[in-house]
């Protein structure tokens, strides 16, 4: 349900990035969403796509690089990957850990087809 | 076709506020909690026991938010003392926009500790930080045992686990040990409480906790 409010959010950064006469070029928006940020792909891009139908960014469209939950190990500094966000490590079973990605949510990238705005 | 590089956190907008919330707590010398759970885990009668322990002694404020009705802020008004509802309208989670909008109709001044309770959610109000010191995350034991493997992020972000409702073990299929274990799985620094708010067992030892917090610098 938050995904509607994410993509508000979503919606402001591309506003923010882009020329007012030049968000009818926007395509693809792209974001890195790591494994634990609490979202749900499929609910970004419907939520996404509902607020953007009627205005100039109709042809925006959601791209997405899930990033998986890494987490390092302050003991014994193995590096280890799972999708259950936890924080244990399953070399040495050691709890002081770092997470090094997995939680990102973010715009990282605007397309535009700008080739038609040229060609005028 | 060209790109725009951006590299922006989505979520940076309320997080900038969430900075201004903490500094103007911290301005007031009030401690914020951010009591979150799924609906029905007890956050609201905690919050009750928790103000039955600091009556008289130390002023408390409160932030209901619901997404309809202001049924608890009716129920903390028989506490006396000063409580604002959120009404989030169909919203799933507190920002901290409307903490920002709802200090407006609250006066902090010699408030020790603000206790903010969030919508019942365990998905959505893990992403938002209001501004407060810590989120404290509440499970029931009539939830399970399975519940921060199902929900992660908030137990991740939360620096307390508070297990209500200990008096109802003896007729739940809830481990409380494994209930434990699951939510160190995913946050091993979680400091775990167990409370039940009909015998009111555990209180005294969460509430104890909580007050040496108050009176850190």
């Amino acid at each position: 349900m938050h995904e509607l409010s994410i993509a508000q959010n979503i919606i402001e950064i591309v506003r923010q990035n882009v020329p007012e006469n030049e968000l009818g070029d926007v395509r693809a928006v792209r974001m890195k969403v790591g494994t634990l940020a609490g979202v749900v792909a499929e609910s970004l891009r419907f939520s996404f796509s509902v607020l953007v139908a009627d205005s100039p960014l109709k042809d925006a469209y959601i791209q997405i690089e899930h990033i998986p939950f890494v987490i390092q190990c302050n003991t014994c500094r193995q590096s280890s990957s799972n999708d259950q966000g936890f924080a244990v490590c399953p070399t040495c079973g050691g709890s002081d850990t770092t997470v090094l990605t997995g939680t990102e949510l973010q715009v990282f990238e605007i397309e535009l087809d700008d080739l038609h705005t040229e060609a005028l | 076709m060209s790109i725009v590089t951006v590299q922006r956190r989505v979520l940076e907008k309320n997080d900038e506020i969430a900075r201004c919330n903490r500094a103007f707590f911290a301005e007031r010398g009030t401690f914020v909690i951010n009591l979150v759970s799924s609906p029905g885990s007890g956050k609201t009668s905690i919050l009750e026991r928790t103000l039955e322990y600091f009556s008289g002694r130390i002023n408390v404020a409160v932030i209901e938010g619901d997404v309809q009705t202001d049924l608890d802020a009716q129920r903390i008004a028989r506490y006396r003392v000063p409580v604002v509802q959120i009404v989030t309208n169909g919203g799933c989670h507190l920002e901290a926009k409307l903490v920002e909008d709802a200090m407006a109709n609250l006066d902090l001044h010699g408030v020790k500790l603000l206790v903010i309770e969030n919508v019942g959610n365990l998905v959505c109000p893990s992403n938002y930080d209001l501004g407060e010191a810590m989120k404290i995350v509440v499970a029931s034991t009539t939830e399970g045992d399975d519940k921060p493997l199902k929900y992660p992020g908030m137990f991740r972000h939360a620096s307390v686990l508070i297990i209500n409702k200990i008096d109802l073990l003896p007729y739940v299929s809830c481990d409380i040990n494994m209930l434990k274990d699951n939510a160190l799985k995913i946050n091993p620094s979680l400091k775990v409480f167990r409370t039940s708010c009909t015998t009111k067992e555990g209180i005294d030892e969460w509430c104890g906790w909580l007050e040496q917090n108050l009176s850190k610098p």
